[in-house]
């Protein structure tokens, strides 16, 4: 009797995990079959590489190209923004802080991570969009680097929690062992400790990346949603998601603008599963 | 006694409420302006709820679809944003009906500046110019030394088609303008008002009902040599403001039954409130 049950749990667990792999693998067919449509009639070079989205003019033109760069440029400002910051608190409630501190910071993380996307971009859009405009004296302060501010916040939570796992987890007698040879602890943390914990780091960093590149309600709020290419980080940019969620509402299902929308889903998908990808990768060496 | 009479009264009153829907039955065809469909399919919503014996099929293809489909019998109201020729009504007396016309609602859109922006109106040449990039910078219209940062609409926003096809096309069908790629998109007229209200660089355009103090709503004029007209209610209704124009509705000769019901309707109060929650003008002012 006891085994039966035992044997019930394993597979229920077992359907659950195969359940989830289901789930992505049929994501992934539909994109590619409401996607796949799209590419009989624009070839993929011009869909790519193409300067214009003007996806319901006469004749309509379909190049995501400066939305496929608005998003990496906003992604990249954020990453850069919120890895630094975010090693830096990982670093200092795992090594430095006094445990009261710690809990403080860690409930304070937690709390942000909490924050819904659309008022942190409504936030942003009344706080930050003026201080940007007036801080860099540029026409506008609906800007990529905006978007990239306010992205960076939302992806510090992961980053920060991994991160600190990532340091905590390093066999307390590598610290031990700098600090015998008589290193400062400043030295033994940039010199040991990181080094130990990079993989757990660098993880921590794909994994926040990740979040920010699919983020949408916060960018499109923000970042201006002009279809240029973006040559500063003080200009207007239109994400790849931002421009899902703009134009889905009020496509005509069918015709190729939907299917364009959907071929747009596909090269999202594979960026994120990339990125994941990635981390995964370097969070199992973490662990090894 | 008196309670079981009340109960009595009220299922008598149901059932004949129910008999008085069950009088109209049938379907509407509705045939026409792409920029009406979705106000058409507001209102086929809720007077369906009404009228649940009734089905109406709102289908778009463009004014002139709706008229041939008047004319040619296909459908039992056209649904226009432009009146109809003489051409027209005369193949439709050969059919042997005279199409009557309805004012359903107005489209009237406010061209809309910082409060402190010196410049008090504009020609639909200098929106052109300016909503398609060749005028870059307020000086050139008379205003400061600033760069012109543009707010439009998202592409599918009705809004956004008419104001191409009005203000940057000018209402010919010679012109191929489209807007600059650096005009923001904004997921909504909201968000195009707070900008406005924050950047004295900003120009954008919406219904005329979010405006508000915190924006300027510029005067504007047809061309140089006609007077500049402020949007309100009044110029918008007897068509002086000229970027604005009637919503209109056409039947095969005078409508009866449950076409009549759905003119009705939408003439009713709550049928004007519809138009409203679609970002069009109601034809008699609501009571606020």
């Amino acid at each position: 009797m006891r085994r039966l049950k035992e044997f019930l749990i394993e597979k229920l667990i077992l359907l659950s995990g195969i359940t989830v792999i289901v789930f992505v693998v049929l994501i992934f067919v539909f994109l590619l079959k409401e996607g796949v449509a799209f590419f009989k009639e624009v070839p993929l070079s011009d869909f790519l590489g193409g300067k214009y989205w003007y996806p319901i003019s006469e004749p309509p033109r379909f190049g995501i190209l400066p939305l496929i760069l608005g998003s990496l440029l906003v992604t990249l400002g954020a990453t850069v923004f919120a890895v630094i910051t975010s090693i830096c608190a990982a670093f200092y409630i795992a090594e430095v802080a006094p445990p009261r501190v710690r809990d403080v910071l860690k409930t304070g993380i937690e709390i942000l991570a909490s924050i819904p996307s659309v008022v942190l971009g409504f936030v942003g859009m009344v706080t930050l969009v003026p201080w940007v405009k007036s801080a860099f004296h540029v026409p506008t302060g609906l800007t990529a680097l905006s978007g990239a501010i306010m992205l960076g916040f939302m992806a510090m939570p992961t980053i920060i929690s991994i991160s600190e796992d990532a340091l905590a987890a390093v066999p307390r007698h590598f610290k031990e062992g700098s600090i015998a040879l008589g290193a400062t602890r400043w030295q033994t943390m940039y010199r040991v400790t990181i080094h130990a914990a990079k993989p757990g780091i660098f993880a921590a960093s794909m994994l926040g990346i990740g979040r920010v590149i699919g983020e949408t309600m916060a960018v499109m709020m923000i970042t201006g949603n002009a279809a240029v290419i973006p040559r500063t980080f003080l200009m207007p940019v239109r994400t790849l998601t931002a421009t899902i969620a703009a134009e889905m509402g009020e496509v005509v299902h069918g015709s190729t603008h939907y299917q364009s929308l959907f071929a747009i889903g596909i090269i999202l998908f594979l960026m994120t599963f990339v990125v994941n990808v990635t981390a995964d990768y370097f969070l199992h060496r973490a662990r090894d | 006694m008196k309670r079981i009479m009340t109960v009595c009264l009220f299922f008598l009153g149901l059932a004949g409420a129910v008999a008085a829907q069950g009088e109209l039955s049938g379907t509407i065809q509705i045939k026409g302006s792409d920029t009406m469909v979705n106000l058409g399919q507001a209102w086929a919503e809720a007077y369906s709820k009404a009228h649940p014996g009734v089905s109406v099929a709102v289908t778009g293809g463009g004014s002139g679809t709706g008229f041939s489909a008047l004319i040619g019998g296909t459908c039992d109201i056209a649904e226009t944003s432009r009146t109809i020729k003489e051409k027209e009504v005369a193949l439709a007396q050969q059919k042997g009906f005279t199409p009557v016309e309805f004012k359903v609602a107005m489209d009237g859109l406010a061209v809309v500046v910082h409060p402190d922006n010196p410049v008090d109106g504009l020609t639909i040449d200098q929106l052109a110019d300016i909503f398609t990039g060749r005028i870059t910078n307020w000086r050139e219209v008379g205003g400061k030394d600033l760069p012109i940062v543009l707010l439009s609409r998202e592409i599918n926003s009705g809004t956004h088609i008419y104001f191409k096809e009005h203000v940057l096309r000018k209402g010919r069908s010679d012109i191929f303008d489209e807007f600059s790629p650096m005009a923001l998109l904004m997921p909504s007229s909201q968000a195009i008002a707070e900008e406005t209200a924050q950047n004295e660089n900003a120009i954008g355009y919406y219904g005329m009902g979010y405006v508000s103090p915190a924006q300027k709503a510029l005067a504007v004029a047809k061309d140089a040599e006609s007077d500049y007209v402020r949007p309100d209610v009044a110029d918008v209704v007897s068509g002086r403001y000229p970027i604005s124009r009637p919503l209109l509705m056409y039947t095969p000769g005078e409508p009866a039954g449950a076409v009549k019901a759905f003119l009705d309707f939408v003439l009713s109060p709550e049928g004007q409130r519809i138009v409203e929650k679609v970002d069009f003008v109601p034809i008699r002012p609501a009571a606020e």
